[in-house]
């Protein structure tokens, strides 16, 4: 017989269940408006955009951006604010998208991506763009940004965290590996690497091109916590980016097995669309498959 | 002849003072902290300074994740590694974001003599002269390489300040304030004009006075500031010469040989240069024999000189 301190319990359990549940299809709603954001941003003009590594990655920006990190979009440089670094600058048109769905500017100037003089340029760029932490582009770079921006976190007392996505061809940059050594031999624990794993680079298979596995064993080699998800699954993603709070003493890994293209079913696994332009009929087939993803969710 | 100081001691020193006064410089070093006197800052300094290890890209770039966080970052490594090495990392995060990073390039042009053209900088001012939003200075002693550590670190932006390893006449005089950009006269003529930076700015000295005796009057101006260069106070200093020579322990390509150059390319006045003629330094047992094989002796800048009039 269950007395009313159980029935108390178990009543919690299952509306904090809810709202897991809430926050979980809340996170997958903006996941798919990322996505839908970067099809409309890369257009179907002929201009090319980066629609793989955008898409494989956007489900871990919409838990950033929607769940994890402390934000003030009213106030980019808010100095309680966690930071976020796409090392893989690239695909920093779904941050675009989720800054924009958050409001640090308006979603109106995600069409006016790359034109002369936007806001929005082709590389995530700090100067122009509000809510851009530091200009990447060029490989193999963010990580070690994102170590001397949780460096000065930990010099200053800051209690956040710093974020940092990697594609997994960019795990052939060496200066990835510098700084690996690095956030393990100064003990950065305030910073979380993720990498991307969509098992594609620009032109092709990474097992096939220049294979950059076995990456969960480089990484824990190297010093790291390592924690392995499928980087399409919220729950599993919340519960990685939950469990590196806890992790002391060591920098953390998120190694996630994700899909190039995910979302869009022509270019889901096609190492085509890394950076490509969309004929119209590509276009609308991919704003009516993340439509119906949206309609979905809201179910 | 006057006294002489070590540049790079000097560098060293005056980091940890503006550190004593300035919370938010921090300190990066690759391994040659004892070289570059960076371990100065290390000994007073711990939790602001951080050792990288034998890796100049992750520095450069941790320093940029530091500037972008209100730090002010001084990366320390030789001149051929901090600009060369990096040089990526450099334009990419650091200019084009305009961060707060300054790269102390140590041992630069030929003042590592023995250790050869792999640790020989002679190219460095021209690669980060070349990167928008960089300010590139050169001191030529002790007390303007303080001013430059300082000047450094009120720049809003990145600063590449080019440091020697040998020890280097003082010359400027007691007092002389630094102003960005503004070329020193230290010893006025009228005949000629010989615009120096760094190491060379003695050895340019030297032969103004041997010139003297010659008879022929020249004046030495000292330029510090490569970027922004200073093209029309070189214009103005020119002026009225009958030849004017520049001298630098760097190559002649993008350095002040060419940026003088286009500073006089209306005025007419007769003009050389002594310079690294576009070739790597190599081995030797003292810097003087590198200077005379590779013509950048006091010898050589009045040679130039005279050879215009």
């Amino acid at each position: 017989m269950e007395n009313p301190e159980m029935i108390k319990n178990k009543f919690r359990h299952l509306t904090q269940q809810h709202r897991r549940h809430e926050v979980v299809k809340k996170l997958q709603r903006l996941a798919a408006q990322i996505r839908k954001d970067v099809v409309l941003m890369i257009g179907c003009e002929g201009h090319v955009g980066h629609l793989g590594g955008s898409c494989s990655s956007a489900d871990i920006v919409a838990a950033l951006y929607g769940y994890k990190m402390k934000l003030d979009p009213n106030n980019p440089g808010w100095e309680g604010r966690d930071k976020f670094l796409y090392s893989k600058g690239h695909a920093g048109i779904a941050q675009y998208a989720a800054l924009a769905e958050l409001g640090f500017f308006p979603k109106e100037d995600l069409l006016h991506v790359k034109e002369l003089g936007a806001r929005l340029q082709g590389h995530p760029d700090r100067i122009r763009t509000p809510g851009i932490e530091a200009n990447t582009g060029s490989l193999g770079q963010g990580l070690s940004i994102a170590n001397g921006m949780a460096l000065a976190m930990r010099l200053d007392g800051r209690p956040n965290k710093v974020y940092c996505i990697m594609g997994d061809g960019e795990q052939a940059e060496g200066q990835i590996w510098e700084a690996a050594m690095a956030a393990s031999a100064h003990k950065i624990d305030n910073i979380v690497g993720i990498i991307d794993q969509n098992c594609l680079q620009a032109t092709g298979s990474i097992t096939e091109r220049f294979d950059t596995n076995p990456l969960p064993e480089k990484w824990t080699a190297f010093g790291w916590h390592v924690i392995e998800i499928d980087g399409h699954n919220m729950e599993e993603i919340l519960q990685a980016l939950d469990e590196a709070d806890g992790i002391q003493g060591k920098p953390t890994a998120i190694i996630a097995h994700t899909i190039k293209g995910k979302g869009i079913s022509f270019a889901e696994n096609m190492a085509g669309f890394h950076n490509t332009a969309l004929t119209r009929e590509q276009y609308e087939t991919a704003l009516k498959e993340l439509d119906e993803q949206l309609t979905a969710l809201d179910r | 002849m006057s006294n002489t100081q070590s540049q790079r001691l000097a560098y060293g020193e005056e980091l940890v003072a503006l550190g004593r006064e300035n919370r938010d410089i921090v300190v990066l070093e690759a391994d040659l902290g004892k070289s570059t006197m960076s371990y100065l800052f290390q000994q007073e300094f711990p939790e602001r300074y951080f050792e990288m290890g034998i890796a100049e890209q992750n520095m450069v770039s941790t320093a940029a994740g530091l500037a972008v966080s209100g730090k002010i970052a001084f990366c320390n490594s030789f001149a051929v590694f901090a600009a060369g090495r990096p040089y990526d990392q450099i334009r990419q995060t650091i200019s084009v974001g305009k961060l707060n990073v300054k790269i102390c390039g140590s041992s630069a042009g030929l003042s590592d003599f023995g250790d050869g053209s792999s640790h020989q900088a002679v190219e460095d001012v021209a690669i980060m002269s070349a990167i928008p939003n960089m300010t590139v200075l050169t001191p030529c002693d002790a007390r303007e390489t303080r001013q430059c550590v300082r000047a450094a670190a009120e720049i809003q932006g990145p600063v590449y300040i080019r440091v020697l390893r040998n020890d280097l006449p003082d010359l400027l005089p007691e007092g002389t304030e630094f102003r960005l950009g503004a070329p020193r006269v230290l010893k006025d003529g009228s005949d000629a004009a010989i615009f120096a930076h760094g190491a060379m700015t003695a050895r340019a000295m030297e032969a103004a006075d041997a010139l003297e005796r010659d008879g022929i009057s020249a004046r030495v101006v000292n330029l510090c500031t490569m970027k922004p260069f200073p093209y029309e106070a070189i214009a103005q200093l020119a002026e009225g010469m009958r030849a004017v020579v520049t001298a630098e322990e760097h190559n002649y390509i993008g350095g002040l040989a060419s940026q003088t150059a286009l500073a006089l390319r209306k005025a007419g006045i007769p003009m050389d240069y002594v310079a690294i003629n576009d070739a790597f330094g190599q081995s030797a047992h003292s810097p003087e024999e590198l200077l005379e094989y590779y013509g950048l002796t006091k010898e050589h800048i009045a040679e130039k000189v005279k050879g215009l009039l």
